[in-house]
């Protein structure tokens, strides 16, 4: 039979099953990435992101692990021994030299382990305060942006997704708190809650960590979360208007599961950022706190602490002020730096 | 200045006083939450003593009472009452005093750091990818990863112990040099990366390439065209700076022995003078926000542009 060219017959030949080899086009060869793999393929790339993220994985470890086995502690003032009168030779030794009766041991053919940083001026080895004190400093930073992230998101998703009267209301709350100087706040608090929570946590462990930290963390709490919720609300913002979250919303999906399960996920990006770049932010109040006198309890050390103690000594052992600098320098750059990469893998929309 | 842009301006004055009143309140009733008040903390005085103090202070009042004198004192004479280590002076004149020192620092750092930033950043920003960018970049990265004290101690170490070259008291006129330079460094450096990237965006707008096109000589290009146009975001940078370079002081001041306002305020701290302590946040914080409040206005009038909330 001819064919009618404007017969609306349909032609059965162009429905048959497609054969093997036309489904073999259809077959995605390359494994389909997530969103993770993705970000973390573009971060590898990138060499300086690769090497910060390196050095800070480098620190980090050794942070946590020398300590443990290192035969010095941190708080060990080595000329004082128990029933003895103090043995001040031991007091600011130069890297590498040792104390008396440590010379008494040596030449007995003992092997004496060296303090590679020498002693401060109570006669503790100075490498395991150096040490320490980065474990202090990492912990604070990594523990402010806890805070502050999970404030932040909280506050920011609440104003992003509910909207109207609320989100009004936040942000003019984060607008009052983004006005404040944060700098002058700390120390305000620092200063004064060492006298309000000194009794209070007297005989509990975070007397240990001491009431300046804590107001560290409070103020961080207050004051720091505002800039993470302001980028939050904004990307809630533009997402909750997709498809995708009113399709949800048409399946009887409730606001809690929405934030969570759509909303959340897609601002991870932005959530990993600012909390890799808030790391550092901490670690810097934190070694200016410690330079005003209001950081961490003595004899804990913290990078801010151990510089600002050796500005005391400067002119006969400037090291000891060195190497605590190039320490803070070192986590703070290359934490910097991994940030960017960060950013650049995970939300490449944002480098140009 | 269309009526929006007053209505903005308007807006924006209100939440500077706004934010400067919640400070004074937070400074006021913190103070107060510390045991024993923040007069007689620490002080073992007999009982009449104590209640002599209390009202020659004013402390025997309600605390309401006392708040609402505190802020009449502050708003209508800017009064902060006295010192109670500094035996016989105001806080308002201990603050006036370390203010003279302290302005010249922060003046000298400020222009020093808008000066130099501005020009590495388009001197940056002109030869893209060529070494003496990739040098000012790794420059000013090293810059903003170290905090001030240990940049001014490290100057210290380097140029008046070592080398000598310069004195370490910050007492004199040449004394003021490493602090200015030191303060001005960070600052300097967010300039410079805030100038090269504005400017790389600029260049690559069409006006540029029409300029170039109709022949304008490059110099004018650059000066004319595109500096001025990429300088737009430095403005608000100005803020910020200020709130840098005031709290960087307080540090920077200690390291060098700087007879200023942040030493004053670092000494009231560790000798627990609670009365200088509140009168130099108060202080500070208005020097901070007005700034802020300066440099977001002009950056409205400047860029009309930009769309105003």
């Amino acid at each position: 039979m001819k064919k009618n060219p404007f017969s609306l017959h349909v032609d059965m030949d162009d429905f048959l099953p497609a054969t093997d080899a036309e489904k073999e086009y259809m077959v995605q060869m390359r494994p389909s990435t997530t969103f993770f793999k993705d970000g973390m393929k573009r971060l590898l790339r990138n060499k300086v992101a690769t090497v910060s993220m390196i050095v800070i994985i480098l620190i980090t470890l050794s942070a946590i692990i020398i300590p443990a086995f290192w035969p010095y502690s941190y708080d060990t003032m080595l000329g004082v021994q128990p029933g003895r009168p103090v043995d001040p030779s031991y007091n600011n030794l130069a890297p590498f030299q040792y104390g008396k009766t440590e010379l008494k041991r040596i030449a007995a053919g003992e092997t004496i382990f060296p303090h590679i940083f020498g002693t401060d001026d109570g006669g503790r080895d100075y490498f395991i305060r150096v040490v320490y004190g980065t474990r202090i400093s990492l912990t604070v930073g990594f523990f402010a942006s806890l805070i502050v992230l999970v404030i932040g998101i909280t506050m920011g998703s609440l104003a992003g997704y509910c909207g109207g009267r609320v989100d009004m209301f936040i942000m003019r709350v984060v607008d009052i708190i983004y006005s404040l100087p944060d700098t002058l706040m700390i120390i305000l608090f620092a200063s004064v809650m060492k006298e309000t929570l000194g009794p209070i946590i007297e005989n509990s462990i975070l007397n240990k960590l001491g009431s300046n930290m804590i107001s560290l963390f409070i103020v961080f709490a207050l004051l720091y979360w505002v800039s993470m919720a302001r980028q939050i609300r904004g990307q809630i913002l533009s997402l909750k208007e997709q498809e995708y979250v009113l399709a949800a919303r048409s399946t009887g999906a409730k606001a809690g599961w929405i934030i969570r399960k759509h909303l959340i996920p897609n601002c991870i990006s932005v959530i990993i950022i600012s909390t890799a770049l808030q790391i550092p932010s901490a670690i810097f109040t934190e070694s200016f706190l410690s330079f005003l006198g209001l950081g961490v309890n003595a004899p804990m050390p913290s990078l801010g602490s151990l510089a600002s103690d050796a500005l005391n000594g400067i002119t006969s052992y400037p090291y000891r002020l060195v190497i605590p600098a190039i320490a803070i320098s070192l986590v703070v750059l290359s934490l910097n730096l991994f940030g960017d990469g960060l950013r650049d893998a995970f939300d490449p929309k944002l480098k140009n | 200045m269309n009526s929006k842009t007053m209505m903005y301006i308007l807006k924006r004055i209100a939440m500077a006083v706004l934010t400067i009143w919640i400070v004074i309140t937070v400074t006021f009733f913190v103070m107060r939450a510390i045991p024993g008040g923040p007069f007689l903390a620490e002080k073992a005085v007999s009982e009449a003593t104590q209640r002599a103090l209390e009202a020659k202070y004013g402390l025997d009042k309600p605390v309401m009472e006392q708040y609402v004198t505190y802020l009449k004192d502050i708003v209508t004479r800017f009064d902060f009452g006295p010192s109670i280590k500094l035996r016989g002076r105001m806080v308002l004149d201990v603050i006036l005093d370390g203010m003279k020192t302290s302005a010249k620092l922060g003046v000298f750092a400020a222009i020093i750091a808008l000066f130099t930033g501005v020009v590495l950043g388009a001197v940056a920003a002109l030869r893209r990818n060529k070494f003496i960018d990739k040098c000012i970049m790794v420059l000013t990265t090293a810059f903003i990863s170290m905090p001030s004290f240990i940049m001014g101690s490290l100057m210290l170490i380097v140029f008046s112990v070592k080398l000598g070259w310069l004195p370490a008291n910050g007492a004199t006129t040449e004394g003021l040099i490493l602090p200015v330079i030191a303060l001005s460094l960070s600052p300097m450096a967010n300039i410079t990366r805030l100038t090269r990237s504005s400017m790389l965006d600029v260049l690559g707008q069409d006006y540029i390439r029409t300029a170039r096109a109709k022949g304008v000589a490059p110099v004018k290009i650059i000066f004319g065209h595109a500096l001025k146009n990429s300088l737009i975001p430095v403005i608000t940078y100005c803020g910020p700076m200020l709130a840098y370079i005031v709290t960087g002081s307080l540090v920077i001041e200690q390291v060098f022995a700087v007879p200023g306002i942040g030493r004053a305020f670092v000494s009231s701290i560790t000798g627990r003078d609670y009365p200088l302590i509140m009168g130099t946040t108060i202080v500070l914080a208005l020097l901070i926000v007005v700034m802020n409040l300066v440099s977001d206005i002009m950056y409205k009038i400047v860029d009309p542009r930009i769309t105003l909330e």
